[in-house]
């Protein structure tokens, strides 16, 4: 199977069961995506396939060969933290840290998705031009990533630092 | 996991073709719930036919009437500038479902052959007809908040999880079917039955038939309609009731015409017919929609622990076409 990877070709040989979570971790090293419940219920696996965000745990991966995935390790260069990565350390967006790498890959996506004029269901106008970057959108849209430490408000915090003004 | 092949469709042809050659097939969608039932060896299929790669066009025609690819992303079609428009309970019901990682990830056609959430369904070590026909019910005496109050069986008591199903009932969708036999259509309301005798026979699908597309006829005053959710969190949950509907009221305050459908009560999405019967012709009154909740919800029967699903969904029905109608105002 052929994947780009962070920016890297990848090929690699693997069972059409694997996940593209387990192929990630087990067989890639990327470890850095996480295995939380393996259902789609906590978002602890979220990764980014051609910017957009999926559950890695439900994904198989034969099923996304040929697709650019970008994982928690791609986010970040040599020197810099990615803003939200900095963010995140700013604004005590976590506490034991295990969903954090899901829930940066999550509200990368969901910035893509906010810029691409993607509804919620709190959004009070469908049919608007441009969505309101505000707090209960981004609750709502980051409600598929669960923090059991319960950091909500860090995590917001972080978002709102690095996506809010640039929407609003 | 069960090992299985995997193959890849180009087409609905090749999708029915590669499907055919094995009984044991099965169409992979987003693999959103196939993979979790596949983990759990409740679906264990020798070969997935990968039916992403279809049609993911959405087509709105002149009328106004719209035709969906299959393959078409839950996301993708919840942002469309027409659904959003013109048939915005759709777009509602979509966003009101799972979490926008799966609404990703998930194809139409996907969600609504998505399985029941019943959690005897997913436990191995429970007795479930849908499982092991026959066996027996577990959910019948067992926990079952969840389930069903409208079209039960002594059999099963499952309901159909599925929020996007919801608003197309309401609005009268059609799912376009392609199999060995050749090319059919079916209103959405009779592709799910109900659990009789035979829970496990969940569609009326044919063994490897193939839904190609959705199509939804015009409907000019869905444009005024709305989808409402009840769920133990305000989200990332499933329905315990939802309601869908559409709203047409005369100037003189008579309701024109309506929509309504129920989602989290039955073992299919639930088109409330005797309700839309008590509702045309009258006066937009609360009195008017509590008459036609009690005539929708007069087959109900509670469970042990679901009683309260029918004050609940008499009480969302009602708030539902107030609110409809008050915006009108
Ligand atoms: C944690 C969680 C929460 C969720 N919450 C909600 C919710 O609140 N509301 C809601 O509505 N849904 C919810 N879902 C369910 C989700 O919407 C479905 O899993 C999804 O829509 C299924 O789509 P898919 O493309 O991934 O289907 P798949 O899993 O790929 O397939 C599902 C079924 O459809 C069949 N199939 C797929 N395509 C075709 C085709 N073209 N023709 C014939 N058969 C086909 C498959 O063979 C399979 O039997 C939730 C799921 C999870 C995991």
């Amino acid at each position: 199977m052929q994947f780009t990877i962070n920016g890297h070709a990848v090929e690699v040989e693997a069972d059409v069961r694997t996940s593209l979570l387990d192929l990630l971790r087990e067989q890639l090293g990327l470890s850095g995506t996480k295995k939380g419940c393996d259902q789609g219920a906590c978002g602890a696996c979220t990764v980014l396939v051609d910017g957009e965000r999926i559950n890695a745990c439900l994904a198989l991966a034969v099923q996304y060969q040929g697709r650019a995935i970008t994982t928690i390790e791609g986010l970040a260069d040599e020197q810099t933290l990615h803003p939200l990565q900095a963010a995140f350390v700013e604004h005590d967006g976590f506490q034991c840290g295990y969903c954090t790498p899901g829930q940066i890959c999550s509200a990368i996506g969901m910035a893509h998705e906010l810029e691409r004029n993607v509804p919620s269901v709190v959004t009070a106008d469908l049919t608007a031009q441009r969505i309101a970057f505000d707090h209960d959108e981004v609750r709502e849209r980051m409600s598929g990533n669960l923090c059991r430490c319960g950091a909500y408000n860090g995590i917001v915090d972080a978002i709102n630092a690095t996506f809010g003004r640039a929407s609003a | 996991m069960n090992p299985f092949s995997y193959e890849r469709a180009t087409d609905a042809a090749s999708a029915i073709r590669l499907a055919n050659a094995t009984a044991a097939t099965r169409y992979l969608g987003g693999g959103t719930n196939l993979v979790d039932l596949m983990r759990e060896h409740i679906e264990q299929p020798e070969v997935l036919v990968d039916v992403t790669p279809l049609a993911q066009t959405i087509e709105v025609r002149a009328d106004g009437s719209m035709l969906i690819g299959a393959a078409v992303k839950n996301t993708a079609l919840a942002s469309d500038a027409h659904v959003r428009q013109a048939f915005p309970l759709l777009s509602r019901a979509i966003l009101a479902g799972a979490s926008a990682q799966i609404r990703n990830m998930a194809t139409v056609a996907g969600n609504i052959l998505q399985r029941t959430r019943c959690t005897y369904f997913y436990d191995e070590a429970a007795r479930c007809n849908k499982r092991k026909p026959g066996c027996g019910c577990d959910a019948l005496q067992g926990f079952n908040r969840y389930h069903a109050i409208l079209g039960a069986s002594d059999d099963c008591v499952a309901t159909h999880p599925s929020d996007l199903c919801v608003a197309l009932v309401a609005l009268d969708a059609v799912v376009h079917l392609q199999g060995a036999a050749g090319s059919r259509s079916l209103p959405l309301t009779e592709l799910h039955r109900l659990p009789g005798a035979h829970p496990e026979h969940e569609t009326e699908l044919q063994p490897h038939e193939l839904i190609t597309a959705i199509e939804i006829p015009a409907l000019a005053f869905a444009g005024h309609s709305a989808y409402r959710k009840v769920r133990d969190r305000s989200s990332y949950a499933f329905a315990l009731v939802s309601v869908a509907a559409a709203l047409d009221v005369d100037a003189q305050g008579r309701v024109r015409d309506v929509r309504l459908a129920l989602g989290g009560v039955a073992h299919k999405p639930w088109r409330a017919s005797k309700a839309e019967a008590v509702l045309r012709g009258q006066a937009a009154t609360e009195a008017t929609f509590l008459a036609a909740a009690d005539a929708e919800l007069a087959a109900a029967r509670g469970l042990r622990d679901n009683g309260f699903k029918i004050e609940l969904a008499r009480r969302t029905i009602v708030a539902v076409l107030q609110q409809l109608t008050e915006a009108r105002a």
